[in-house]
């Protein structure tokens, strides 16, 4: 019998338990122990799986607006073309646990999915889906966020006090409206699924994140069993949010699948998946702040409109850290949705903070400049002590380490003033901004098995999108039971293991590491029974079981294998602490003077996020989202047609994700923290607080150098120019 | 990608009029899987004896295969055609450079995306259906030379390069001929789909340099971000002075045409005059006369100005004024 140790986060954990293990690899720098199969192309991703008879079917997209298909015509040359009214218009959100709105003849936003061709090769199915006639009833829908009348969802607005009223009594106010526009996930691996029946059995490969609430979606959408579907993404090749939910695509091979009675294979192209992937809805963001004459805000307001699809509850949660980041006794939130047909908005990279805070940053660095106090001092005057309006404590709070700590590495004592260092046709500033993301634990669970032999085995359902999992849930395991890395093997990615967190917000390595540390706790307590000690006075290093003066070798202690699982449910430190990470940005630009061109000379992060469980994977973390932040501040923008809407940027080449040329060295820095109410790891989320306000950063830089502030993103050579005059 | 036939050449003579060529295929292969281009038959011209970079009269022979990291690379290119070496590094990325070749440089298509887009009005790709770009999104349209039927630009670097040095295009065919780069490439008018002058069974062999005028030589690109990007401007220049004056200039235009752009109203008025601000300035005035824009590129103009005159002040050595 499997034991399963439960653990409910409803309390502080401040045994630092993990600090007392004698291994010492947790925390270790250690290499990714996929990356030699990645590099040498032995990892095969979704579409790379290649089953005996394998059909290939493409997405037939529809070309209007809005409307309803009345005819699909036939597709010469193909084995079929399937109209299932089980397809889906677009992808699920994260963690939802029914499929996404079906029925493709029903046509939402161009360039959705409405049917499947399959032919024999990939080539025949793409030029039949490509030139099939398709007969439809369109309708006219409005595709631009300021054409309707916005919804304002009750839920989501706040307010305590009255914002006007401290603008209107304040010694310095801001008031400015930005603009950012929608951007897309850009995941190097497009999105692809093979799925292949064994009677009523479905085994999908899939281009999946979150495989426990996957497996759920896609049983509603198929209308099977949860039972009869097994998938398996062992490897992601980047999620960015757009496989945190089924989509087309795997649907449609799993109809076509069953119907031809062999295996079918459904891969995006390119422009399909900018067509198809949730993108981050652009959003409009009116700040107003209110400061007083000692630097303190009084009053701080954040409207926002962002848009999605009129049958998509997904709304963009542009001001989520608005309530917490800083204090000010009056306080507003507007959230407006406007429902138009462009593309389905959902999750990318940190949705929310990315932009929220980002723009809110940007707000501080101009009320600052208004008020004549350094940012720095403006953001340390104005960090609460307990979470604004709800008075909860913070489970931690290290913004105004972040900021000292980042003052001082960075250099910021030797700012000059705007426009005041030239280097020949270079303009050059320095900017900063607050990093700020909320923290989220995810039940996950995981199975581990200590074999006799000295090894162990883990596995859970939880993926590896390129994050580094497989390399920290075999650290975490070897830590726990005293082996070195190279004895733990990981199996991830099969919905036949325990299901856990998945990869989305954050909180992968934390939710699923809990679950691991968990099972590994276990064993350790039935190690301890044969030792005849506490678990807590039990030292495992090296494959030796110690306790007082006693010292076995594991080979000893277990007959066979000991195997039990670990189950971490988030509790009530959710509701009594504010959770979040924090951290501060730091950017030194260049801006030519004619062209308008910014160049990133200088980028550095400083992190809190609890313990770090492996140095170089966590530092990659902030260096991507670091790198994403100089896409939105720079480079980033999915352009829609201002008539249907449709994606008109649609690849790698025009959708403009930063180049190495764009991204300078970056430095990281981690602060040491341990955060007790997120669980025995003490571990909290690191993915996207890289991203979050690090755009803010290179923005409130440009200004230092040059004086323009750029409120519609991204700050590309022609906006620059615009305000640089002359 | 609709089915093809596909040949190989084994001298430019078994290339038939019908058939689309291919050699490094980095732009066509994309244009073939969208069927943007669909062509039956497709000839592969990479084995011919095309790859050769030798000396042509005083100046330089460019076989139409050298690939772009070759041509980069070469050490005569780079001594006395930096500007050419610098537009071939400003473009594409590394993996690119190493399969695209001379010839098909020449030949690449639009980026335009409604051009791309086959659910989209495009003159350029279905003769007579509208050119959706206008009222679209047009940040990469052009300023210079466009028409009602297609605003599209030529997005390449090298041969806005290439014009600048007066290069010439060696052409194989039934009347083998030789055609400066100026005229290689055909505004767009009232038939966009035509886009160079070449004729079906004619191949371009090789590019010739004129021999080497030295000077100052500068690519300036600017673009929307650092690396692998199309240009929204960009500028090849060849500038010579002599005693304080200007004596020879050479600018081209990437970007904001559909053919590498060259004004030489505005190269003239440079010529036997001191450098400063108010004459690069008549200069950009010039060049930027006929300019005309609506909507999303009308940014290129005061961009392509301020990048004019930033590029010769800097290639001039004159210390900015403003």
């Amino acid at each position: 019998m499997t034991l399963t140790r439960h653990l409910r986060v409803d309390g502080p954990n401040h045994d630092d338990r993990l600090d007392l293990m004698a291994q010492g690899v947790l925390g270790q720098p250690l290499n990714r122990l996929e990356g030699p199969l990645k590099v040498t192309g032995r990892a095969t991703y979704a579409a790379e799986a290649r089953p005996r008879n394998m059909a290939y079917g493409v997405l037939v997209q529809a070309t209007v607006p809005a409307g309803k298909v009345l005819e699909i015509g036939d597709a010469p040359g193909a084995l079929a073309v399937i109209q299932d009214k089980r397809m889906v218009r677009y992808a699920a959100q994260g963690m939802d646990e029914k499929g996404p709105t079906s029925g493709p003849d029903r046509i939402e936003y161009m360039g959705q999915s409405i049917a499947l061709v399959v032919a024999e090769s990939f080539e025949a199915a793409r030029h039949a889906a490509q030139n099939i006639a398709v007969r439809y009833k369109s309708e006219d829908v409005p595709v631009l966020p300021d054409a309707v009348a916005p919804e304002l969802p009750p839920k989501k607005q706040s307010a305590v006090g009255d914002v006007d009223k401290a603008m209107r009594d304040a010694a310095v106010t801001l008031d400015q409206v930005w603009h950012t526009p929608s951007q897309m996930s850009a995941a190097m691996e497009p999105h692809a699924a093979i799925a292949e029946w064994d009677g009523d059995q479905v085994t999908i490969r899939a281009a999946l994140q979150m495989l426990s609430s996957n497996r759920k979606q896609m049983a509603d959408a198929l209308g099977i069993k949860e039972k009869n579907l097994r998938l398996l993404a062992p490897y992601v090749g980047g999620g960015f949010g757009s496989k945190l939910g089924i989509n087309a695509e795997a649907v449609a091979a799993a109809i076509a699948a069953k119907q031809l009675g062999r295996p079918v294979m459904v891969a995006m192209t390119r422009q399909q998946v900018f067509d198809l992937a949730h993108r981050r809805s652009e959003t409009r963001q009116r700040i107003r702040l209110a400061l007083d004459g000692d630097g303190r805000l009084t009053g701080i307001g954040h409207d926002v409109l962002v848009s999605n699809l009129p049958s998509s509850e997904f709304t963009e949660p542009v001001a989520q850290a608005t309530p917490f980041t800083y204090q000010a006794a009056q306080r507003q939130v507007v959230h407006a949705v406007a429902r138009i047909h462009r593309g389905c908005a959902g999750s990318v990279r940190a949705p929310g903070e990315a932009v929220g805070v980002t723009v809110f940053e940007c707000a501080m660095d101009e009320l600052a400049e208004a008020a004549g106090i350094d940012p720095v001092e403006l953001r340390l005057r104005n960090i609460p002590d307990v979470e604004p309006t709800t008075e909860r404590p913070f489970s931690s709070h290290m913004l105004a380490e972040a900021l000292q700590e980042g003052a001082r590495l960075f250099g910021w004592s030797g700012r000059k003033s705007v426009g005041q260092r030239v280097e020949g046709e270079w303009m050059i500033g320095m900017g900063m901004a607050a990093a700020v993301r909320v923290n989220m634990l995810i039940e996950s669970r995981a199975r581990v098995t200590l074999l006799q032999d000295g090894h162990a085995i883990v596995e859970t359902d939880m993926t590896d999108i390129g994050t580094g999992t497989y390399t920290i849930l075999g650290q975490l395991a070897a830590e726990m039971l005293g082996l070195p890395a190279e004895r733990v093997e990981v199996r991830l990615g099969d919905t036949d293991f325990p299901p856990a967190s998945g990869s989305g917000g954050s909180f992968g390595a934390a939710s699923s590491g809990n679950s691991v540390y968990l099972a590994c706790e276990e064993i350790r307590s039935q190690i301890a029974t044969v030792m005849g000690c506490n678990e807590a006075d039990l030292t495992l290093q090296d494959g030796v079981a110690r306790a007082g003066n006693v010292s076995r070798p594991l080979s000893e202690l277990i007959t066979g294998q000991v195997t039990a699982d670990g189950h971490l449910q988030p509790g009530k430190t959710e509701k009594s602490h504010r959770q979040a990470t924090w951290g501060s940005h730091w950017a030194e630009v260049a801006v030519n003077r004619w062209t308008g061109e910014v160049r990133v000379r200088r980028m550095m992060g400083v992190f809190a996020c609890g313990r770090v469980l492996n140095e170089k994977t966590a530092r990659s973390q902030c260096l991507g989202g670091m790198s994403f932040g100089i896409g939105i501040a720079l480079t980033e923008a999915m352009e829609h047609d201002p008539r249907d809407g449709h994606a008109v940027s649609r690849d790698l080449a025009e959708y403009h994700v930063p180049t190495h040329a764009d991204v300078p060295a970056l430095e990281v820095h981690f602060l040491p923290e341990r955060d007790a109410y997120v669980g025995p790891l003490q571990a909290k989320g690191l993915g996207e607080l890289g991203i979050c306000g690090a755009g803010a950063a290179v923005l409130n830089a440009i200004h230092n150098a040059c004086g323009v502030r750029v409120r519609d993103l991204p700050a590309t050579p022609d906006k620059i120019i615009a305000g640089l005059g002359g | 990608m609709r089915e093809f036939t596909y040949l190989r050449a084994n001298s430019v003579a078994d290339v038939p009029a019908g058939a689309t060529i291919i050699a490094g295929g980095t732009n066509l292969l994309d244009l073939m899987k969208l069927e943007v281009m669909a062509p039956d038959a497709l000839v592969d011209i990479t084995r011919l004896d095309l790859n050769r970079i030798e000396p042509h009269e005083g100046g330089l022979r460019i076989g139409a295969l050298v690939r772009n990291s070759d041509l980069a690379a070469d050490p005569v290119v780079r001594r006395d055609y930096p500007v050419l070496s610098r537009a071939l590094l400003a473009g594409a990325s590394g993996q690119l450079r190493n399969m695209a070749t001379t010839g098909g440089n020449l030949m690449q298509r639009t980026r335009c995306p409604y051009f791309y887009d086959r659910r989209m009005a495009c003159n350029k790709r279905d003769p007579g259906t509208g050119c959706a770009a206008q009222g679209g999104v047009t940040r990469h349209h052009a300023i210079l030379g466009a028409s009602d039927r297609c605003i599209a630009t030529y997005p390449g670097d090298m041969a806005v390069a290439l014009l600048a040095l007066d290069a010439v295009v060696q052409i194989d065919g039934p009347a083998p001929r030789e055609v400066p780069l100026a005229d290689f490439h055909l505004l767009p008018g009232e038939t966009p789909h035509v886009e160079t002058v070449l004729k079906p069974g004619e191949v371009i062999t090789g590019v010739t340099l004129p021999a080497p005028v030295g000077g100052e030589q500068r690519y300036r690109k600017v673009r929307d971000r650092a690396s692998y990007a199309f240009a929204l401007v960009s500028i090849a220049a060849v500038i010579r002075m002599e005693q304080g004056q200007i004596s020879h200039a050479a600018l081209a235009f990437g970007g904001v045409a559909a053919k590498p752009w060259r004004d030489g109203d505005a190269e003239a008025v440079l010529l036997g005059r001191e450098p400063s601000d108010a004459l690069f300035a008549q200069a950009a005035d010039i060049l930027l006369k006929p300019a005309r824009a609506f909507g999303d590129h009308a940014f290129k103009i005061p961009l392509l100005r301020r990048t004019l005159m930033a590029t010769l002040r800097d290639a001039t050595g004159l210390e900015a004024t403003a």
